[in-house]
């Protein structure tokens, strides 16, 4: 019964943590950015402003609009906080980490996704239109990418369940494996193509046709805006946190392990994510935006690279 | 407490709702008229007391076999009830109580009454008929009649010269299907010639004799279900019926196919051998994919969901050659999870496209269009049609906490296993077979975000559109009875699980490895709760509360005032629908990715130069290599054959005469040669 509660606080610490630690994670690589181009930039804290900021805004919403536009903010609110709290964070063998396996989590991402794009086409502008297709399109390659790179690690951990890849990872020593960069490869053109970052998508502008996320949410605002750019902050967060669980796990908690060890995982979670923030940054200063359809060969990269580590998992017979 | 007398078994009561549907089509079809109205009244109760037989049956895991004493002289009818034949009959049976339910919304003076419900009623009983056969008489002549019937609602609207067409290319694959089966029946009574499934169970077939009826039964079995490349027929078939027969046909007659194929293949054929996985692996892998790249883009709603059947059946035939190939290789838990894979998706796929099919009825009947681009913003006009045909959006899509996504995490479950096969090539197949279906997952929600997107979303995109109406409360009763069975399927799947397990110990040999170990009794373990664990339950209800609470926080801190303006569209919104995303504009980027690898697809522009003053023109040319080579091509040769052939037929009698008399000749000389 303790260690329920102790779980069940556990989880309540971390979905409370993502929300808090998302629009930081933001602030921090528009900062980088910043500096990278000489500029000052805006503080850190930036993002919790702007959310504050929407919030207090009255929503403007067109005139026919339906339910499923004005309520796809908070679904697809809740698909992306399920989906962060559900990655293991500062400890494995939280209370839900068993409800959705590597597996599940791809179909959650997915849904999020599938409801924002259908809010896109809610309106019947040629924006959202644009950007639902292209959305969709990029999803079509970038998926299955994802879904390969995930069972290849659940192929090499023998389980599926987030918790026990991360403690697979842990307890054998650091070894360079092929099928492990390939993965590792392919996972970050995939996170960038989702989090529609440079390349891919360039969150930084409106009134260009080659944009796809912006595209889908141009007939936002007020509070609906605030939920979809929390969530697509919180997106961020969870693909930084799948990288840190996945590739990096060392310094995790272990489960039950309480609230000191936990802390400690705490601090490393935290500094993680921070420095792939930074990274992330770094890299979007240093490479320019791709056509549209010069995207499917980027993707396909991944896509082929995630086929590779799966079919060489296979190959040497882990332990599955 | 009064004990049921002893004639009252699950038996009994299927065969009375047999009798029931096919009395009522009988009566409906002789009578007309008033009579026409009893058939779906009596569908759905006799489709009630079915579905409580089937229950009943796989509940208690009966085996109850009857000789009745019609059918081919001396040998009689030989039925059987087993826990198979009683999962795809709940499978049939729930399919006809949503389409009857459905029926009575129909309007009997216009939607072609007389020409439907004699025919569904004998089309139902025909397919329940077919489940329970247990010789090859009985089942080739149930298959036949649930065939026959079923191409007279696909001719039902025969004033359009496409269902016309329809109807002959089904007819004929029809025939050729049936005369596959026959062939395969035929192996495998072998030369001892014993009918009756037992008979052929216990016959002994040599390599030879196994590998002739797998290949004709694929192409029997198998183009009914539609797989590829046998499918042809199927996006031409399927949407001409009237919508509730069309979810009939996608949701529960292609079922009926994979019964006859688990049948043979797992019952009938013997022990496996690792390489009949082969073709269910490579036909099931190519049709995933390859159907849902016509679904998306194809532009006609019901041909969009007849697409994406194809797809479906092509993820049902990879479980099965999984379970079949790790049968084989002796590892039976493995078995056990991809079995359970393809029987869920087999009811859930009869679930949501029923589903998707009544919804694409309604529309079709409140608009009488069903090309994506003539319709739009239906959420504003059908809101109760939109939420549920949203709640079929998310179950094909494989969405959590829907049905679909079960069966399709069952599946990944299943592949995961794969390093484990013995035989190279098997362990080479698997992780690319998992590689298409991650892409087909993927498509697919790129097809049906573009389905539902372009048809109740947007604005109306013509004035049939804009005048739509609501569908019939029964209509939507329905539906929502399908939706409800959906999202149950989803959140309980470990219940369906139970309900199957019978069927997995007869045919893989174990339950599903680690059932009910989970953390939660809801939970759905695969192999071993740390291996693999999924909880539809608590994800829907983690959900469902973070969603809620999200509001409710965010109506309680935020300024609530919300205002209607014209739409931004980055201030210059354009007041005429046309300049919305189409379909077509939709799959634009689809199809430049795929659409010119797998069908040679062209967008030619015609764009006048400068100053030339003659309008621009856009098309695009698709070649469809299925159709190409497998119908088109031999339709040619037969026709060309037939043209020079019918020289013959203008002759005169002199010539005929010669013509016999050489032809005696050269068989005496034959003859003579010959002994």
């Amino acid at each position: 019964m303790r260690d329920t509660i102790i779980l069940l606080a556990g989880q309540f610490a971390q979905m409370m943590l993502v929300l808090l630690i998302a629009p930081l994670i933001t602030g921090i690589i528009r900062r980088v950015k910043a500096r990278f181009m000489r500029r000052k930039g805006a503080p850190v804290w930036q993002p919790y402003v702007d959310l504050s900021k929407l919030l207090r805004k009255e929503s403007v919403i067109a005139e026919n609009a339906s339910w499923l536009f004005r309520s796809a903010p908070y679904a697809v609110f809740a698909f992306a906080w399920v989906a962060a709290a559900l990655v293991p964070s500062f400890a494995a063998g939280l209370m839900f980490n068993w409800a959705a396996d590597v597996v599940a989590l791809v179909a959650l991402l997915g849904a999020g996704r599938a409801i924002l794009a259908l809010a896109g086409m809610d309106i019947g502008t040629s924006f959202g239109g644009i950007g639902s297709s292209r959305e969709m399109m990029i999803a079509t390659l970038a998926e299955p990418a994802l879904l390969l790179v995930f069972l290849t690690l659940a192929l090499m951990a023998g389980s599926t369940r987030l918790p026990e890849i991360a403690g697979h990872f842990i307890s054998t020593p650091p070894t360079v494996r092929i099928s492990l960069a390939l993965a590792l490869v392919a996972f970050v053109i995939v996170a960038l193509a989702e989090n529609a970052r440079i390349p891919v998508d360039n969150p930084a502008t409106h009134l260009e046709l080659t944009m796809v996320h912006e595209a889908m949410v141009l007939e936002y605002s007020g509070r609906h805006l605030a939920m979809i750019e929390f969530a697509a902050q919180l997106k961020i967060v969870t693909y930084l946190a799948l990288i840190a669980c996945l590739f990096v796990p060392w310094g995790m908690a272990p489960a039950n392990a309480g609230p000191f060890a936990w802390f400690a995982g705490l601090l490393a979670w935290a500094s993680k994510l921070c420095l792939g923030a930074v990274l992330l940054g770094a890299w979007e200063v240093s490479i320019a935006k791709m056509r549209v359809f010069r995207l499917p060969d980027f993707l396909g990269i991944a896509f082929v690279f995630a086929f590779l580590a799966i079919l060489m998992a296979f190959v040497t017979r882990a332990v599955l | 407490m009064i004990a049921a007398p002893a004639y009252l078994t699950p038996f009994a009561g299927l065969l009375c709702a047999i009798v029931l549907y096919a009395v009522a089509g009988v009566i409906a079809g002789v009578l007309r008229g008033g009579a026409l109205r009893i058939v779906y009244p009596v569908a759905i109760v006799a489709a009630l007391i079915a579905i409580a037989c089937d229950l009943a049956a796989l509940m208690s895991q009966g085996d109850f076999a009857h000789v009745l004493p019609i059918g081919l002289p001396g040998t009689g009818l030989r039925l059987r009830l087993d826990t198979l034949s009683a999962f795809f009959g709940l499978i049939v049976n729930i399919g006809v109580l949503a389409a009857a339910i459905y029926g009575l919304g129909l309007d009997p003076a216009h939607d072609l009454s007389g020409r439907i419900e004699p025919f569904f009623a004998i089309f139902v009983a025909a397919m329940n008929a077919v489940l329970i056969a247990d010789d090859a008489f009985a089942f080739l002549f149930f298959w036949e009649v649930m065939s026959l019937m079923s191409w007279a609602l696909v001719v039902a609207n025969h004033e359009s010269p496409e269902n016309r067409k329809a109807g002959q290319v089904y007819l004929l694959m029809a025939a050729i299907g049936t005369a596959a089966l026959l062939f395969a029946f035929g192996g495998l009574a072998g030369t001892a010639g014993g009918y009756s499934f037992e008979a052929m169970r216990a016959a002994a077939k040599t390599p030879l004799v196994s590998t002739l009826v797998l290949t004709a039964v694929l192409i029997g079995a198998g183009s009914k279900a539609g797989i590829a490349p046998l499918h042809a027929w199927l996006p031409l078939a399927h949407p001409a019926a009237p919508s509730h027969v069309s979810a009939l046909m996608s949701g529960v007659m292609t079922k009926v196919a994979i019964y006859g194929l688990i049948r043979v293949v797992f019952d009938l054929l013997g022990a496996p051998v690792w390489w009949w996985a082969l073709p269910f692996l490579l036909l099931g892998a190519a049709t995933a994919v390859l159907g849902l790249l016509y679904a998306v883009l194809d532009g006609d709603l019901k041909r969009v969901l007849a697409y994406s059947t194809v797809e479906n059946i092509g993820i049902i035939f990879v479980a099965l050659g999984m379970a079949l190939a790790f049968k084989a290789e002796g590892l039976n838990a493995a078995a056990a999870v991809a079995l359970a894979a393809a029987l869920l998706h087999a009811i859930n796929h009869s679930w949501f496209k029923s589903l998707l099919f009544l919804g694409a009825g309604a529309v079709l009947h409140a608009t009488g269009r069903r090309d994506l681009d003539g319709l739009g913003g239906l959420i504003h006009t059908m809101p109760k049609t939109a939420a549920l045909f949203l709640a079929g959006t998310m179950s094909i899509c494989a969405l959590p906490p829907f049905n679909g996504f079960i069966s399709e995490w069952l599946l990944f479950q299943s592949v995961l296993a794969g390093p484990g096969f013995p035989e190279p090539v098997l362990r080479f197949l698997s992780p690319a077979v998992g590689a298409m279906l991650a892409l087909a997952a993927a498509l697919a929600a790129a097809c049906f975000v573009r389905a539902f997107g372009i048809v109740f979303l947007g604005r109306a995109r013509s004035p049939a559109a804009s005048a739509a109406h609501e569908a019939p409360r029964v209509q939507i009763a329905a539906m929502g009875l399908l939706a409800a069975l959906c999202l149950f399927g989803g959140l309980f799947a470990s219940a369906l699980v139970a309900l199957i397990e019978p069927l997995l110990v007869k045919f893989a040999g174990v339950a599903l490895p680690g059932a009910g170990t989970g953390p939660t009794p809801f939970a759905l373990v695969a192999f071993d709760p740390k291996r693999a664990t999924y909880d539809a339950l608590t994800i829907g209800i983690f959900l469902i509360v973070s969603g809620t609470l999200t509001t409710l926080v965010v109506h309680r801190i935020s300024n609530r005032r919300t205002r209607r303006g014209p739409a931004w569209d980055c201030g210059f919104p354009n007041a005429s629908p046309i300049t919305q995303y189409s379909g077509s504009s939709f799959s634009q980027p689809l199809r430049r990715v795929y659409g010119a690898f797998a069908f040679g697809a062209r967008d030619n522009v015609d764009m006048p130069a400068p100053g030339d003053m003659r309008a621009a023109h856009f098309s695009v040319t698709m070649r469809d290599p299925v159709w190409q080579c497998l119908h088109a091509a031999p339709a040619r040769a037969v026709f060309g054959l037939a043209r020079r052939l019918n020289r013959f037929q203008f002759l005169t009698i002199r010539s005929y005469l010669v013509f016999m008399f050489s032809a005696l000749i050269v068989l005496l000389l034959v003859a003579a040669v010959w002994f």
